[in-house]
Parts: C-alpha cells; structure tokens; sequence
C-alpha cells in the first residue's frame, strides 16, 4: 500500500493563533486512518487541508506540503481547486442535506461538474446509494425531501453524496457524533467497507470508534502530533504517555 | 438548602405582572390597528362600488371613480420592484456572500443603513432633481417608479443580507466541498434557501413603496389626468398622491370627503391583497424549497 496523502512539516496559523503544529504524517492508500484527540487540538483542521477548506477562513496561513498522489496541492492553480474537491469527497459532523429530493441531492455534484446525461446521473445515484447502503430504504421515495429522512440516513444519504463524483479520498468529520448507536454502528460498517475502495480518513471523538474502524491513528493535542501509529498498536501498547492518559480517559 | 417560600411567590408574581404588561402592550398594539382599519372601513366601505373602482373621476372629483389613480399605483409598484428587486438581490448577496469582511463592507453596510432612514421628500427632490431633470424624463412613470425604487432599495438589500446570513455555513461547504464554485453554490444552494425570506422583503417594500406620497410628488404624480397613462414617459394619478389632493387642495373638500375614504380604502384593500399574495408565494417557495 503507498502513501496517498502526506504532510510534511505542516504549520498552520489562524491569525496570531499557531493551530497546527509542524504536522507530518503520511495516510496509507485504501485504509481508514482516524485523528483522535481532544476538542480544539487542531485534528478537524488538519483533516481540512486535504480538500483546502480552510482557506475558506480569513487569515489563515498555511507553511510546508500537503501532497497528494505525490502532488503538492497547495502549489496548484486556484482555478484547479475544484478539481481537487472533486477527489477529495468530504462528510460534515453533522448530517447536512441540501433541502432538495434525495436523488437531486445525491446528483448535486454531478450537476455541479457539468455532467447532464440523465440516464448517466440515474445509473450513478442508483450505485450510490447502494454503495451507501441506503438504496433499499430510498428506492420508492427518491423524489421526496432529503429532510424527511432520519438523522443516520440523512447522514448516509450525505455519504453518497460525496461519493457520487467518485473521489479518491474521503474525509468525515465526526460522521456519527450526531447520531444514536444503531445508526453509527450503521456509518461505521459502511466506512469498513468503503475502504476497499477509496481512502479514508475520519474525525472521531469516540475511542471505541476509532479502535473498531481505523488502521491507522493519529494522536493530536495542543496543535502538536503527539503519536502517530497502527490503531492497534496506539491501542494496546501506546509509546507516549499523553497517548496513554488520553485512550484510557485520564484526560481530554 | 431549603428556599422560603414567600421569595417563590414573589418570583411568580413578578413572572405574572412582566408576562402581563408584555401582553397588554402586544393587545393595544392589534387594538389600534383594528381601530384603523374599522374607521376606514366604516367611513370607505359605503362610498365604494364597482363604478367607483372603474370609473374616471367626475366633477372636480367629487363624484365618478378612482380608476386611473388605481392603475398608477400598481403601475409604479410593479415599476419600481422591477427596479428594486433584481438590484436590491444582487447588493445583498454581493455584501454577504462576496465582499470581504473589512472597512470596505462596513462602510456598504452603513450606508444601506442610513438610506433607509432618510426622508421620503428627500428621495423626492433627488428623484426630480436626477431623473426628471437630469435625466430628462419628465414627470413620468420612468422617473417614479425609479424614485421609489431607490426608496424600497435598502428594504431589500437588507432583508436579502439577512435571509443570506441565516443560511447555515454547512450548505456551502457542503458545496465547495463536491467541487462547486460559489457562483453554482450561490445560484444553486443558497438562494434557494433565502429565497422565501428575501420575499418577505419584497412584501416589505411594496407594502412601503404603495403607500408613499412625497417621492411621487414632484417625478410622476398628476392632480387630474382625464386618461390612462399611454407610455412609461406620461405621468400618472397614484392613490396616496389623489388621497392627499382631494383631501387637501380640491375646490370642494368637503364635498370629495367620502371619495377620500373610498380612496383610503382601496388603498388599504390593495396593500392587503398584495401582502397576501406575497405572503402565500413566499410559504409556497419554503414548501418547493423543502420538497426540492
């Protein structure tokens, strides 16, 4: 497996304040890699430079390389950033479908890169939201609001939404903070299958979460990668002592 | 610790009184509203009929109808939203979705803001002063309507910016983030969801622009004209404007009084249907926009 994304000595300043701390970390191809840590530690803006969303925040300063496939993507033409988001889908903390039908939903980022074949987008957003594992539930109310539907569904239906326009990476965050047991228990099977097939990186305050899904975890605290590992490993035999404290509950 | 229980009565009493006063106010308020709205009704509702409503005025307006002050007044409605509106959109979004936060934008802002507090004479004046004689209009459907417009401009620029800014952020990330640019994520997402509060903001300004006297008064507004206005270059009678004159300057005040309440009423009726109207496309847009 190579490395799909890497970060080399990554800093990262809103205004004064120093969020990111000389991060450098490398995310395996076709695995799930969580970020753990506690709240304000810099791991969702971490997970933001893979699709440059926190450019989208004033007075934010990036130093060092962000690649992907090998590529620097902060060296690229602004112009070629929506073709990065293209293949960097992203899933929110909380489930957020736009307020259209649950087909136009999924189609959106389609629509958004041009594509205007109507068998095409029909096709795609049938193998989605099976890929979601969603379909079955759907199938009979694709034209009926995305908001009709429960918390775990919208966020499955926000999922496929993202996978739609078939990037290759996938960030979530937090994907099931928001949701009730079953329905994370739901989120999580789906990112274990999902790896198969794209590259994951996922957001998580919950411990058991990150220990049942991921490959690979990242420990941040205090804008700093603290440890960075196998889950297995960061898990059983943790080589920091903030690691330690921070798995077992101590602090955080 | 145990609490005494005089201070918990006192707290409801308090809670009652406050909750009281709150309620009584909100009471007076409808009270004379409906005041209003009955001593026009009473006075207007005997003077009109169908011959009223289509009829041209007659005998220095103390008989006949209200027919062309009627028409004036939804034709500079319809012109100044047609100027308004699209304008007062685009300023909105452009400040709350576009300009940067910094002085720039803040100095947009405070001048929407001291705009619409400025008198509606003074839009009158400016309004002859550029479109009439600057311009060239002449007293003329144009150069009210644009007059008004002007008027309704900051209603709606800050109603749009509002309705905009309520919009949750995740939306558009949620749009950037499959590769949207702001200009589909705008067109496609957030307009969408704005779009029945910016409504709101055209009911606004129509219910302000139907009612105003002073803007029309030097750009558009006839005493008498015995027909319809042929072009927007021709002047027109307006409802407020023919309220006033035959209530103030007729030969025969006394003798046009109950054409006044007539006249009053309409106006009245016609802000309602309006705001009605308004009210019902904008639940039928919240409704498109939740089943869309």
């Amino acid at each position: 497996m190579g490395n799909k994304l890497e970060t080399i000595d990554v800093n990262l300043y809103y205004g004064d304040f120093h969020a990111l701390k000389g991060i450098s970390m490398f995310i395996s191809e076709n695995s799930v890699t969580a970020l753990i840590g506690p709240s304000g530690c810099g791991k969702s803006t971490y997970l933001r430079l893979f699709n440059r969303m926190n450019d989208l925040i004033p007075n934010t300063r990036i130093e060092g390389q962000v690649l992907l496939d090998g590529e620097d993507i902060y060296q690229i033409k602004p112009s070629k950033i929506d073709h990065l988001r293209r293949n960097v889908g992203m899933v929110f903390q909380k489930p957020n479908p736009f307020p259209k039908s649950i087909f136009e939903n999924v189609a959106y980022g389609l629509r958004v890169n041009g594509i205007t074949d109507k068998s095409f987008i029909g096709a795609q957003v049938e193998k989605t939201l099976r890929q979601a594992v969603l379909w079955e539930e759907v199938k009979d109310k694709l034209k009926k609001s995305a908001f009709e539907l429960s918390g775990g569904q919208q966020q499955r239906l926000c999922i496929a939404r993202a996978l739609a326009i078939e990037p290759s990476v996938i960030l979530m965050d937090e994907p099931a903070s928001s949701l009730d047991p079953i329905s994370t228990g739901k989120i999580e099977d789906l990112i274990f299958e999902l790896k198969n097939l794209y590259t994951i990186i996922v957001v998580t305050h919950n411990m058991q979460q990150a220990g049942r899904v991921s490959d690979y975890t990242g420990f941040f605290y205090l804008g700093n990668l603290i440890e960075f590992d196998k889950t297995k490993k960061i898990f059983t035999n943790p080589s920091k002592p903030e690691t330690e404290n921070y798995i077992t509950g101590r602090f955080g | 610790m145990t609490f005494p229980e005089s201070n918990l009565r006192r707290k409801k009493l308090g809670q009652a009184l406050m909750f009281g006063l709150a309620r009584a106010i909100s009471y007076g308020i409808v009270a004379i509203l409906l005041l209003i709205l009955f001593f026009i009704v009473k006075q207007g509702i005997g003077v009109v009929n169908w011959r009223f409503l289509t009829a041209m005025p007659e005998n220095g307006m103390t008989q006949g109808g209200i027919f062309p002050a009627i028409v004036g007044t939804l034709y500079l409605v319809a012109g100044s939203m047609l100027f308004a509106f699209p304008v007062g959109v685009m300023a909105g979004i452009y400040v709350n979705e576009y300009a940067k936060e910094g002085p720039v934008k803040r100095f947009v802002k405070m001048m929407t803001n001291n705009l619409a507090g400025v008198p509606s004479i003074i839009f009158g004046l400016f309004g002859m002063a550029l479109f009439v004689n600057e311009l060239n209009f002449g007293a003329s459907i144009l150069a009210g309507s644009l007059t008004l417009g002007l008027l309704a401009l900051p209603i709606v620029i800050r109603t749009t910016e509002e309705a905009l800014k309520s919009v949750d952020d995740t939306f558009r990330q949620a749009s950037y983030a499959l590769g949207g640019s702001k200009l589909y994520t705008v067109r496609k997402v957030v307009l969408p969801i704005a779009l029945p509060n910016i409504l709101t903001g055209l009911i606004l300004a129509v219910g302000r622009v139907s009612g105003e006297t002073a803007p029309i008064l030097f750009t558009v507004a006839a005493y008498f004209l015995p027909k319809l206005p042929g072009s927007v270059f021709d002047q027109c009678m307006a409802l407020p404007y023919h309220l006033y004159v035959i209530s103030t300057s007729g030969t025969q005040i006394e003798a046009s009084r109950p054409m006044a309440y007539g006249t009053a009423f309409v106006l009245v009726v016609i802000v309602l249907i309006v705001n009605i109207l308004a009210t019902l496309l904008r639940n039928y847009f919240g409704k498109k926009v939740k089943m869309n």
